[in-house]
């Protein structure tokens, strides 16, 4: 692990794979159904009973991007991946073994993530001809003998629940909706797992309607029974023995939750009111509900009525004294970029979060992108240089949050944070931090008003006091106009402006200076080819070096998470190598960076398409890079070199 | 905050600042009112908070001794907001022009009006922008020549007054930056309501709208021109007093009386009338000034505090949160 500030406390979470044993056996399950078949809530839920067994796994839903689409209707799908297995699963897997289709639109949108001789296990009581017209399938693919290169098991779930409820004398309609509960129970069949915890969830989670428990516990076992009656198998796919996962307290959590979690640790760790203000998008939306629910406890939420509100009330809080957060995605963080710039002017700390989606414009907001970083880096007008941090797992949100908070407030200065749909909706275990050995956030009151100058300087860090309304005699104003240095008045002049631009740049460079030197994340520490990635990358590209090291290539993996300013030390890392490849899921934007700022004829590895990157393909645009070859056909990611061809 | 045993004088509210608005300027009259105003109401000065956005207006927490933050273009009620969540117990001011708070800012001042967050809302409406040369406002009567609008503006404009009630204002209401004795009495009772408080103060650009409000800046003709409204009392008029304004309730529309004693009673609490009143623009009717409408009702950041109590998070609390749905493995 790079020794990144904030990962000391919490380097026990974040799995390493320097070891390049080659990993146990892993299986990757695909639900897909209707939207309101509950998928999700399977995926879940089968996500605790797979931790429970002590394995390790990463979960990535699919939701469709209509709310409630028609039933049956392609664009309606859910669905919800999962990869489990031993320990330091980093992806959610390229392909499916075994895929879950509730009905004919989610086999024909979910079959080509089932890889060759995959289990289909198929809903077939939904196979209706109805359905397979709005599918768009002219014959029953269960019987048409499309399916010839799978395994398939038809099931017709929804009379067999039906059927298990019964006797439990609910109503229609609940009677229809436990049929995830019902493969929920056959998971437990075919794959393993305790059913107790599941039914003790149930109990505790519709408590106030003991008839719906019964159905559901009725439909899980029966799901369960149905599996053993039939002696179904999954084959390999089965949990093996017990997991790796440590013995230590976890908790599944989504890069949103870590996100929320790590800004609730901001407010104990600070004893400062989080003001976290902000508006309604997709996918960033979800952490505005995680903290309005924990209901006034350390964090104000505040929906403004549009971005740049939500930014300037987050500033106006911090101007006050409190931690003014914002969050949005793609768009709505265009609209936050001149209260950026105040807030760059003004030097007061703010916490921007963009959850990065497929852009440019509404784009496909559900589905992840990296292409956020110049927005994030130069998207300001006028020279505004700020810290712009990036985690790289769901968990690590939890870290960089507080990271960021740490900076806002020692140096003065507003910090960006890009995670990205697949970070915020991807699910880990994580083991729960020690509370007491957190490190305390320290922010410094002026109080004293004797020499008080509201643009005077800390020796080291270049911050400026951060002197809060309701101080007595430290009464001052500060603006957009530029502030002389020192006693912060209006200022025109020529010689003043310069300095003051480039104290706030020298004031930014030094963040860099805070021990943020990054390190090899894993493989080779020198050799023939360094991977540098950011962001959400990280596990598809762990992944694929990993392979890559046991084919005994001398290939190392380096993640930033640290954009600007750029560690200090990453010029003398690249130097170790004599290629560099950029992975990132836009056009090259990193990699321009790293060739003008280091002048390395750095390769670039990318893929636009809304989706994360597949092991498979990366490792073999990677290879390309190692051999110089440029866009082998056949992985489909962009493959492109500078102009030399070769590391200097 | 320390209890101030010395009487505060304008003075005290004075900066270091050279005061750079042209001179003639409207803005000066305003700033000495709010002084005044700051200094009666005996508020410690470290406590208060100037918010502003950016225009010719918008320099105004400059000249101010208190807290101060001159933000972006329409901005500042959003900021505001903020202020107030962050510590409710500020009393945070907001200046703009009607560029700023009905052009880029119109989206902001409508939703803290809604929100009703405590905080002073003054309007410096002098129907064009001012800092950036003159061209017409949405505030600028149809006709305004303007760098922009040679032939003359021919877009309707916005009645600040009447958007404030829609939006739900509180207290609402209009003066002007020649009223010595009015503006600061209006400034008074706008600080002492809790919630938010728009007025709208009329003010003479000396240099791009010299003139815009007509006879209302005109000392000699105002007494005829204006009519100044005062809960429970009749709402009369003229230079002797002579003339009255009568309520027509039905249609929302006034008559003048030259019998004073016709003339209707103001009252404050009443929605229609203060819409009315807001909506005036009949020349042979008086201006309307005064508070047309203040009501109370529970300010954003009180009900907030209702709804969702703030309280500090400790590190045992933290626990309970991070443990939350956690398992022993
Ligand atoms: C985002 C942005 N757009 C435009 C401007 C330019 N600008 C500055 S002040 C102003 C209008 C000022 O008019 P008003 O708010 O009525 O204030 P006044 O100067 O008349 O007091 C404009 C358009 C700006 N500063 N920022
Ligand atoms: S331009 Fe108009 S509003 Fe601005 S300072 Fe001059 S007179 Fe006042
Ligand atoms: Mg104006």
């Amino acid at each position: 692990m790079p020794p990144f500030r904030a990962i000391p406390v919490t380097e026990h979470r974040l799995r390493s794979m320097t070891g390049r044993a080659e990993p146990g056996p892993r299986t990757v399950v695909r639900f897909a159904g209707d939207s309101g078949d509950g998928i999700q809530l399977l995926g879940g839920e089968f996500s605790k009973a797979v931790a429970l067994e002590h394995h390790d796994l990463l979960t990535l839903p699919d939701f469709p991007a209509e709310i409630r689409a028609p039933a049956g209707s392609t664009f309606g799908v859910s669905a919800f991946q999962i990869q489990f297995g031993g320990d330091g699963v980093l992806t959610p897997g390229d392909e499916a073994d075994v895929l879950f289709a509730f009905n004919p639109a989610a086999l024909k949108t979910n079959l080509h993530t089932l890889k060759p001789g995959g289990l289909i296990v198929a809903g077939e009581g939904a196979f209706t001809d109805r359905n397979l017209k709005r599918a768009g399938y002219a014959e029953n693919p269960l019987e048409d003998g499309s399916l010839t290169g799978f395994r398939l098991i038809r099931i017709d779930m929804t009379r067999l629940s039906a059927e298990a409820v019964a006797s439990t004398g609910v109503g229609k309609k609940q009677a229809g909706r436990a049929k995830n509960f019902w493969a929920l129970g056959l998971c437990f069949w075919l794959f393993g797992g305790r059913r107790e915890p599941a039914i003790d969830w149930i109990s505790r989670k519709f408590a106030a309607a003991p008839d719906v428990v019964a159905s559901n516990v009725a439909a899980l076992n029966a799901g369960h029974a149905y599996g053993e009656t039939m002696e179904l198998d999954a084959g390999d796919a089965a949990l093996g023995a017990r997991g790796e996962l440590h013995h230590g307290l976890f908790r599944t959590i989504t890069g949103t939750d870590a996100m929320g979690l790590g800004l609730a640790a901001v407010a104990a760790l600070s004893g400062l009111k989080i003001t976290y203000c902000s508006y309604p998008i997709t996918p960033a939306s979800a952490l505005l509900h995680f903290l309005a629910s924990l209901k006034g406890q350390g964090i104000v939420t505040f929906q403004a009525e549009d971005e740049i509100a939500a930014a300037t009330a987050a500033l106006g809080a911090s101007y006050a004294g409190g931690l003014g957060v914002t969050t949005s995605s793609g768009p709505g963080i265009a609209l936050k970029s001149e209260t950026l710039s105040l807030a760059v002017a003004a030097e007061l700390p703010l916490l921007a979060i963009d959850v990065q989606r497929a852009g440019p414009s509404t784009g496909m907001p559900t589905k992840p992108e990296q292409a956020d970083l110049n927005l994030a880096l130069y998207g300001r007008h006028g020279e505004a240089p700020l810290p712009v941090l990036a985690p790289a797992t769901p968990s690590e949100c939890f870290d960089i949050v507080i990271e960021a908070a740490r900076i806002a407030t020692d140096h003065m200065t507003p910090v960006m944070i890009l995670s990205d749909a697949y970070i915020a909706n991807a699910a880990e275990p994580w083991e729960l931090p020690e509370v007491d050995a957190l490190p305390p956030i320290a922010p410094t009151f002026r109080t004293d008003p004797e020499g008080f100058e509201p643009f005077a300087r800390d020796p080291d860090t270049l911050a400026r006091p951060w002197a809060k309304p309701g101080t007595p005699g430290l009464a001052h104003r500060v603006g957009g106009i530029e502030r002389a240095s020192g006693s912060g008045e209006i200022s025109y002049d020529p010689e003043n402006h310069q300095r003051m631009t480039d104290l706030r740049a020298e004031k930014v460079a030094r963040v860099a200076l805070d021990g943020l030197d990054h390190d090899i994340d894993s493989g080779a520490d020198r050799g023939d080819l360094l991977v540098l990635g950011w962001g959400s990358t990280y596990g598809a590209i762990e992944e694929a070096v990993s392979r890559m090291n046991r084919n005994g290539l001398a290939v190392g993996h380096l993640h930033l998470r640290q954009l600007a300013p750029l560690p200090p030390n990453l010029g003398a890392i690249l130097a170790r190598f004599s290629r560099v490849a950029v992975a990132e899921l836009n056009k090259g934007q990193l990699v321009r960076l790293i060739r003008s700022e280091f002048l390395v004829d750095a390769r670039s590895v990318t893929q636009v398409n809304g989706l994360p990157f597949r092991v498979s393909d990366l490792e073999a645009a990677l290879r390309d890079c190692l051999d110089g070859s440029q866009g082998r056909p056949g992985h489909g990611l962009r493959t492109v070199t500078g102009s030399a061809g070769k590391t200097a | 905050m320390a209890e101030r045993l010395i009487q505060l004088t304008p003075r005290d509210f004075e900066t270091d600042q050279e005061v750079r608005w042209c001179p003639g300027c409207g803005d000066y009259a305003i700033l000495k009112s709010v002084r005044k105003v700051l200094a009666e109401v005996g508020t410690d000065p470290d406590s208060v908070v100037f918010v502003s956005g950016i225009g010719c207006a918008a320099r105004f927490p400059y000249y101010v001794e208190t807290y101060g933050i001159h933000s972006i273009h329409g901005r500042a009620p959003s900021l505001a907001t903020g202020i107030k969540l962050a510590n409710p117990d500020l009393d945070v001011w907001v200046v703009g022009g009607d560029g700023d708070f009905l052009a880029i800012g119109g989206n902001h001042v409508l939703h803290a009006l809604r929100r009703n967050v405590d905080i002073n809302l003054l309007l410096f409406n002098n129907a064009i922008y001012g800092l950036t040369k003159g061209q017409s406002s949405p505030a600028s009567l149809p006709g305004t020549r303007s760098p922009s609008t040679p032939g003359g503006s021919f877009d309707a404009p916005v009645n600040a007054t009447a958007l404030a009630l829609a939006a739900g204002g509180g207290f609402v209401a209009r003066t002007a930056d020649t009223l010595q004795d009015h503006l600061p009495e209006v400034l008074l009772r706008a600080h002492a309501h809790r919630g938010a408080a728009m007025v709208e103060i009329l003010q003479n650009c000396i240099v791009y709208n010299d003139n815009a409000f007509g006879d209302l800046a005109r000392k000699k003709n105002r007494a005829e021109a204006t009519v100044i409204v005062r809960h429970g009392e009749p709402m009369v008029f003229g230079a002797a007093a002579d003339k009255g304004l009568v309520y027509e309730a039905e249609r929302g529309t006034f008559r003048v009386t030259a019998e004073p004693s016709e003339a209707s009673l103001h009252d404050e609490t009443n929605p229609a009338l203060a819409a009315a009143l807001a909506r005036v623009d009949d020349p042979s009717l008086p201006k309307p000034l005064g508070i047309f409408y203040c009501v109370e009702r529970a300010d954003y950041t009180t009900a907030l505090e209702r709804h969702l109590p703030y309280r500090p998070l400790t590190r045992e609390a933290l626990k309970d949160v991070l443990h939350e749905g956690s398992w022993t493995a």
